[in-house]
């Protein structure tokens, strides 16, 4: 039994359907990265799994169980955590109270405040800074760790390198190892298709609201990601 | 020496606005909404009271508690059971449903309680004073209101600080989808936030059925003191609140020295001036 199981699912926003019959699993311990252009329907497919969207329950199950119907706040509490594109760090609080709010759900395992801090070494100084003064990178490093604070079994992160610039980029992405290395099944999307390959044991690329490729990154070719990202 | 007695007279009563205002400032911050019947909610308090008064015969003092368990459920079930939904159908729904609910409760109590003035009668505090010259005299109650409502204020302002629950209320402030992403129900913390805030209308609404009377439409103008002590003091900031109903407070008692009657007046042209010159109020919270 896969960890996250998609079922044929499409889904969108009122009348504008973003996704069409998404077929995707994603077993425990894997990291996944899904690729794709703007308007491709990766962010929409991460809300689908963290249920910012809802769909019929049976289309996305989670460890066997049918999830589709439930809201965020009770997905969080069986495993599912989502750092969401843009960031949404609660800009009042402090570093340290963002990391409190990001355990509320009560969910146990080894990322406690310490093991972020740890991961993140530029935010153990800031703690007592409110959010909203940080820069962009240490946002996103803070959403990152918010995001673990509920030691999640699958982790979703919505383009992590939106807006940041390539070093900070890259500071963000060497916490990976260590993210991946805890044992949390990792489901990234990426419009740096570079960054996205370097940690994915496997891939999806989507076009237009549909899966155009899957595999494995060793076994697919530049070329084959290309076509399949632009749809030539 | 005479004005000293009139402005510590007024800050006393600042101290009952901001207990009024500390719940509707709450729901406001938490939730967005702005609650219309949050002056009814707190005469409906003091008319709990009565009712206890009457059939218990005991002081006023003793049922606040019990007012308060009342008005935290009675809030939790209308939060969750009316306001909820109409906060999903848009702002301007959920406006209108308060202002639905202050003309029931309104309703219902002209219906219950005749629309005689009553009043709580809390016996011998009522009167008693501490001389502090011939000029300066404060009295007894007056002072209790005020050490209540700054007691209120910093365990309110503990809550929101140091508890996993207040922090769920900030968190969800600042952003709610991200707050619901954090595994924090909103529809149950947006339950708890009103009964927290009739929570301490209870106690606000008692204490202002001691120190006057009270009917079935005394609500609306009582929230208008809140509205005007938490714009003055400033959006989110909970000890601009209490600063807000003291300017007020002394306006009134000021305004009512100067001219017998004109107290609400100047209380509202203060408030007036104050919006024009500082619109984001005193202590606003500067963020983002």
């Amino acid at each position: 039994m896969s960890l996250l199981e998609l079922n044929d699912v499409s889904t969108g926003y009122g009348h504008f359907q973003a996704l069409f019959n998404i077929n995707l699993r994603i077993e425990e311990g894997e990291t996944h990265a899904v690729i794709g252009a703007n308007g491709a329907g990766k962010s929409t497919l991460l809300r689908t799994i963290c249920g910012l969207l809802r769909t019929e329950a049976e289309k996305v199950r989670f460890d066997g169980r049918p999830v589709g119907q439930l809201p965020p706040n009770k997905r969080v509490g069986l495993g599912i955590s989502y750092v969401p594109e843009g960031r949404w760090v609660f800009p009042s609080l402090t570093v340290a109270e963002n990391l409190m709010v990001g355990a509320h759900s009560r969910r146990t395992g080894m990322w406690t405040m310490d093991k972020v801090y740890e991961l993140f070494p530029l935010l153990s100084r800031l703690r007592q800074r409110q959010a909203f003064s940080l820069s962009g990178g240490e946002q996103q490093a803070l959403a990152i760790g918010r995001g673990l604070m509920s030691n999640p079994r699958l982790l979703l992160l919505d383009e992590v390198s939106l807006g940041l610039a390539p070093v900070v980029v890259e500071k963000i992405y060497e916490a990976m190892p260590a993210i991946i290395k805890s044992g949390t099944t990792v489901l990234l999307v990426e419009q740096d298709v570079g960054q996205a390959i370097r940690f994915a044991d496997r891939i999806t690329c989507m076009l237009e609201g549909r899966q155009v490729l899957e595999g494995s990154p060793k076994e697919i070719s530049n070329e084959e990601i290309f076509a399949a990202y632009f749809g030539v | 020496m005479i004005w000293v007695n009139d402005i510590i007279q007024g800050i006393l009563l600042g101290g009952l606005y901001a207990l009024f205002a500390a719940g509707l400032s709450l729901v406001f911050g938490v939730m967005r909404l702005v609650n219309l019947a949050h002056g009814d909610f707190g005469v409906m308090a003091a008319y709990i009271s009565l009712a206890i008064v009457g059939s218990l015969h005991v002081n006023p003092f003793y049922t606040i508690l019990m007012v308060m368990v009342v008005m935290a459920i009675f809030g939790y079930a209308v939060q969750r059971g009316l306001l909820n939904f109409a906060m999903d159908a848009g702002p301007l729904q959920a406006i209108l449903a308060t202002f639905g609910i202050a003309i029931i409760i309104q309703n219902v109590l002209l219906e219950r309680f005749t629309a005689n003035s009553k009043g709580l009668d809390a016996g011998a505090i009522e009167t008693a004073v501490i001389k502090l010259s011939n000029q300066v005299v404060i009295g007894w109650f007056p002072l209790v209101t005020a050490i209540v409502s700054v007691i209120v204020l910093l365990g309110l302002q503990f809550f929101l600080g140091r508890t996993r629950m207040g922090r769920a209320f900030r968190a969800t402030a600042d952003n709610q989808r991200a707050a619901q992403l954090m595994g924090i129900d909103n529809r149950h913390l947006y339950g708890m936030a009103m009964a927290f805030a009739l929570t301490i209308v209870a106690i606000g609404g008692v204490f202002i059925g001691i120190r006057t009377t009270f009917n079935p439409s005394a609500g609306p103008m009582r929230l208008i003191f809140a509205y005007e002590a938490v714009i003055i003091g400033g959006l989110g900031s909970l000890w601009g609140t209490l600063v807000g109903g003291i300017i007020l407070g002394v306006a009134q008692v000021l305004g009512d020295h100067a001219q017998q009657g004109w107290g609400i007046l100047v209380g509202h042209l203060v408030f007036l001036a104050l919006l024009a010159f500082r619109p984001q109020g005193l202590f606003a919270k500067q963020v983002q």
